[in-house]
């Protein structure tokens, strides 16, 4: 059986530059868009970066910066000063 | 460099920031500072392990959710100045609307007490800290919610006292009789109902379906604050998640107590949800996905990913799972024939699909709605087209736990109603459902005291001896104006206005 | 030239809810109003609290103060959770920027060692009474039957989390951010003995049942001791021993006690107006806790040489309650 982790994120620009980032470090994840929202899923693990970020944005992130734009996780939270990761072990 | 002399991580600095302001007590015995923290028999070892779900400190709290909020009500005022209400798809959009103010407002206030309380009652100060947190974010959906919906009261009929409805309304003991329950339970219970059961593994399917829902039949007040409270949800879906880890890691004993609890709860849940359910199949008028497809999604789906990741510490998926998965073809056609001939007590409208929406529920429910429920709609409609449409006077029996009218079907065959009794002291009670009478026999003290809606009717406790007084002098529903059919309706009167004068 | 927005004049059919009209009548209502009053489930709760047998949910009993109306005590700020966050966001951008100012300016690292110790021992450890304070106000929260009464009591457990916070970030700038400040500082909370009474009040405060004699004590009482004798008395008494810029970084607590002690006077003189039994049991508890709470302060005080401010913050506190009506012989002299 599969075991997929997924993040919903709101369709917003802030959104744009996460979705940019967890897709160039997650190329196994596959990204949904519905209504005002988009949904990326992927098997296992997903990661956002903090260095990925702030290379897209051209400045510093903070990685709790996510909190103001996300509608829904699945999957066990790790969470430090670089990495968001969602996962199943 | 010895390790004491490192600066601190996130994680550690987070704990000196939280927990460590919490000491072990010695001029009171923390028995009696934390009086309610065994009764349930959950044990716990050590607190420290427990890992606090997101570190967000005050400051960033205070400041992440200001932003949220400085948008969420730029989008509020120009909706009210902008009459965004006139852009919905149809009117009969906002009989969802009604249903959730009067069905879950009330609840997020709910889960603010209910936080507030558990963020007292545990001894492990982490805990108590992700508790409060929640509190206050419930507060805010509670609000945000009144706050959404205030324009839609200002233009539509049947928003106008959810609170009080809550209290009173027959159907509204679903949702209320749900939440006292996991109120009254202890707090490690309240913390598995609404953290675990609801939050993580349910409350997709509550706010994903509602909000892309707005966002289909072009809602964007409820969009902007159904999106912006999830952003909280995440948030609590992780406290829901690491509560129950905790738990399970301090103790073998608590195995067998949390899988009851998350039988219990994913049953209770699940039946909630077919309010949900019926509003996602019959109330938009812009359909996003059937109930069906949302519970393969977010349940079969991300429930199953959950329940494999659970394994480990010995928790099976939830009893009567499968039962649920089967029920899915169903409930929500359940759900909405019985609010059709209920309608004259209720304080939304109600409506008989039209051909294509027949069309779309006969290609999402293939193996269900042509067989079971199609038949008896087209009579309903056929007899409303006549000048008889059907309004039921009688009233129900109600679960003595979920306390839905018994409407749902066997398991394995569609066409039986569902139904069980139980004996407990020499009085009978009605059950729905196996998983209704096996929540009933395990605490019956509890659920005999349920304030079943009809009973007290009956009983005359409602400030009128039939349903037209009852609706309104206790519910303060305007019978005619806020329910019955949506077919000649004041909401359907003035929606015609609006889009007469802009088609001009 | 005139700009005609073109709009669809449609007419409300109501102007607000049927719970805000029936208190504020049929019209536009504010926020606050629609957001804070009769939200809160009053009848028919199905099942009693195991935790508490004798009482349903949200029950009027949790207290021995009686109100006809609970919701006749309201927030003059007018706070619902929009506007409470949006006002800390602000009053938390000045503390960031004075947190800043001083880290940059190496402010706390160049105090003199007696002082950093004298904050360790006699500021930083007063995170934990804001934590206690947290802990009484999030139970006052839970019990309290009214939204403009728990609300208020939610806002004050999260500020008093944030200020807890803020005095430990304090000793995180004391030991470069290594967390042996705060493990000194909490030693002394545990076992210096010129602490203990403190820890005694604060722990005898967790075991207060009545919600409203707990948020009397706690944000009356105790506060209007603590927050002059720490935050105006002991500031002082840091600047004159070389923390002229320490100040900044509790600017947070005495603008919060400013604001703070509005809400709290307007309930109490509420609360005791309504009825002879409030006022005798708001007397009863003000005659046995201000003279605990002075004498454990009266240690503090003898330490630092200040205990004729004592006195002025008693007179003051005296004042306060006087003000509503509340006059207590002077017994705790």
């Amino acid at each position: 059986m599969t075991q997929k982790v997924f993040i919903a994120l709101q369709d917003n620009d802030s959104a744009r530059y996460l979705v940019e980032a967890i897709l160039e470090d997650n190329p196994h994840a596959e990204i949904q868009h519905e209504p005002a929202m988009i949904r990326i899923e992927a098997e296992k693990k997903l990661v956002i970066n903090r260095t990925t970020m702030e290379e897209k944005l051209g400045r510093q992130w903070d990685v709790q910066e996510m909190l103001i734009d996300v509608i829904s996780i699945g999957g066990g939270v790790e969470e430090d000063d670089d990495h968001f990761i969602l996962q199943w072990k | 460099m010895s390790a004491k002399n490192r600066k601190l991580n996130l994680k550690d600095k987070y704990q000196y920031l939280t927990r460590d302001m919490a000491w072990e007590p010695t001029y009171q015995d923390k028995k009696d500072i934390f009086p309610e923290e065994d009764f349930e028999g959950i044990k716990i070892k050590d607190w420290s392990k427990w890992e606090d779900p997101f570190r967000l400190t005050m400051d960033s709290y205070w400041k992440y959710q200001a932003e949220k909020e400085k948008k969420l009500y730029a989008i509020f005022d120009a909706f009210a100045q902008n009459n965004g209400h006139q852009n919905i798809s149809d009117a009969r959009y906002v009989n969802a609307l009604k249903l959730f103010l009067s069905g879950v407002s009330p609840l997020e206030y709910a889960a603010f007490q209910g936080y507030a309380k558990v963020g007292r009652q545990f001894s492990g100060a982490g805990a108590r800290v992700a508790c409060q947190m929640q509190a206050i974010d419930e507060l805010r959906h509670s609000q945000t919610q009144q706050h959404a919906m205030s324009h839609y009261n200002k233009h539509f009929n049947g928003l106008h006292d959810p609170a009080h409805m809550h209290d009173r309304v027959w159907f509204l003991s679903v949702p209320k009789s749900f939440f006292d329950d996991a109120r009254s339970a202890g707090p490690f219970e309240f913390l598995t109902a609404i953290s675990f059961s609801f939050e993580y593994v349910l409350t997709n399917l509550l706010f994903v379906p509602f909000m892309s829902g707005a966002a289909y039949n072009g809602d964007m007040a409820t969009v902007t604050f159904g999106f912006s409270a999830q952003s909280d949800e995440a948030r609590h879906m992780t406290l829901g998640l690491e509560v129950i880890k905790f738990i399970l890691e301090q103790h073998e004993d608590n195995v067998p107590i949390i899988q009851k609890w998350i039988d219990k709860w994913f049953w209770r849940g699940f039946r909630l949800l077919s309010l949900v359910g019926m509003m996602m199949d019959y109330m938009l008028p812009n359909k996003v996905m059937s109930w069906a497809e949302a519970w393969e999604t977010y349940y079969e789906k991300s429930g199953g990913a959950l329940f494999k990741d659970l394994e480990r510490y010995g928790i099976r998926p939830p009893k009567y799972q499968d039962v649920a998965n089967a029920a899915k073809n169903h409930i929500s056609h359940q759900a909405w024939a019985t609010f059709y001939q209920y309608s004259k007590a209720t304080n939304f409208h109600t409506w008989m699909p039209d051909e294509s929406e027949m069309k779309w529920l006969a290609e999402k429910y293939p193996d269900s709605f042509d067989k079971y429920y199609r038949p008896r709609f087209e009579y309903w409609d056929r007899k409303q087209k006549e000048g008889e449409r059907f309004y039921n006077d009688t009233l129900p029996q109600l679960c003595q736990v979920c306390q839905i009218p018994a409407i749902f079907t066997e398991h394995e065959s569609p066409s039986v109603l569902s139904l069980r009794q139980v004996e407990y002291n020499e009085e009978r009670y009605h059950f729905c459902s196996d998983g209704c009478a096996d929540i009933f026999n395990d605490e019956p003290e509890k659920y005999i005291q349920a304030w079943l809606p009809v009973h007290q009717i009956y009983q005359g406790n409602c400030d009128g001896s039939n349903v037209s007084e009852v609706v309104s002098n206790y519910y303060n529903i305007n019978l005619g104006k806020d329910n019955l059919d949506y077919d000649g309706s004041p909401d359907q009167k003035r929606w015609q206005e609006i889009k007469n004068n802009g088609s001009k | 030239m005139a700009v005609e927005i073109r709009t669809l004049a449609i007419e409300p059919i109501r102007n607000t809810y049927g719970h805000t009209a029936r208190r504020f009548g049929d019209k536009p209502a504010t926020r606050y109003q629609e957001a804070s009053f009769d939200i809160e489930a009053k009848i028919n709760f199905h099942y009693k609290p195991l935790w508490d047998p004798q009482r349903t949910l949200n029950d009027n009993a949790r207290t021995n103060i009686k109100m006809v109306d609970w919701y006749s005590v309201t927030d003059p700020r007018q706070y619902y959770y929009g506007s409470y966050v949006a006002n800390r966001a602000k009053m938390q951008e000045v503390a960031e920027s004075n947190f800043s100012f001083c880290d940059k300016n190496n402010v706390v690292e160049n105090l003199n060692e007696n002082l950093k110790n004298d904050l360790l021992r006699l500021l930083v450890p007063f995170r934990h009474m804001e934590l206690a304070a947290n802990m009484n106000n999030s139970k006052i929260a839970g019990d309290a039957v009214a939204a403009t009464v728990a609300q208020m009591h939610i806002f004050t457990a999260m500020d008093r989390l944030g200020m807890g916070q803020y005095l430990s970030r304090i000793a995180l700038m004391i030991d470069g951010a290594t967390g042996q400040g705060l493990d000194k500082s909490k030693d002394y909370w545990m076992n210096d003995p010129l602490l203990q009474p403190l820890r005694k009040l604060a722990e005898d405060t967790l075991v207060i049942d009545d919600w409203f004699e707990l948020s009397f004590v706690q944000n009356l009482l105790i506060d209007g001791f603590m927050y002059p004798f720490v935050y105006e008395v002991y500031d002082k008494i840091i600047q004159k021993d070389g923390g002229v810029c320490l100040s900044m970084l509790t600017e947070f607590m005495r603008d919060w006690h400013k604001e703070t002690q509005r809400w709290v006077n307007a309930m109490c003189k509420t609360v005791y107006a309504e009825n002879d039994e409030n006022k005798i049991l708001m007397e009863s508890w003000t005659k046995l806790w201000i003279p605990v709470i002075k004498n454990t302060f009266l240690n503090l005080a003898n330490e630092i040489g200040c205990v004729e401010s004592l006195n002025e913050i008693e007179s003051d506190l005296n004042c306060r309650l006087a003000k509503f009506g509340l006059i207590v012989s002077g017994e705790s002299k």
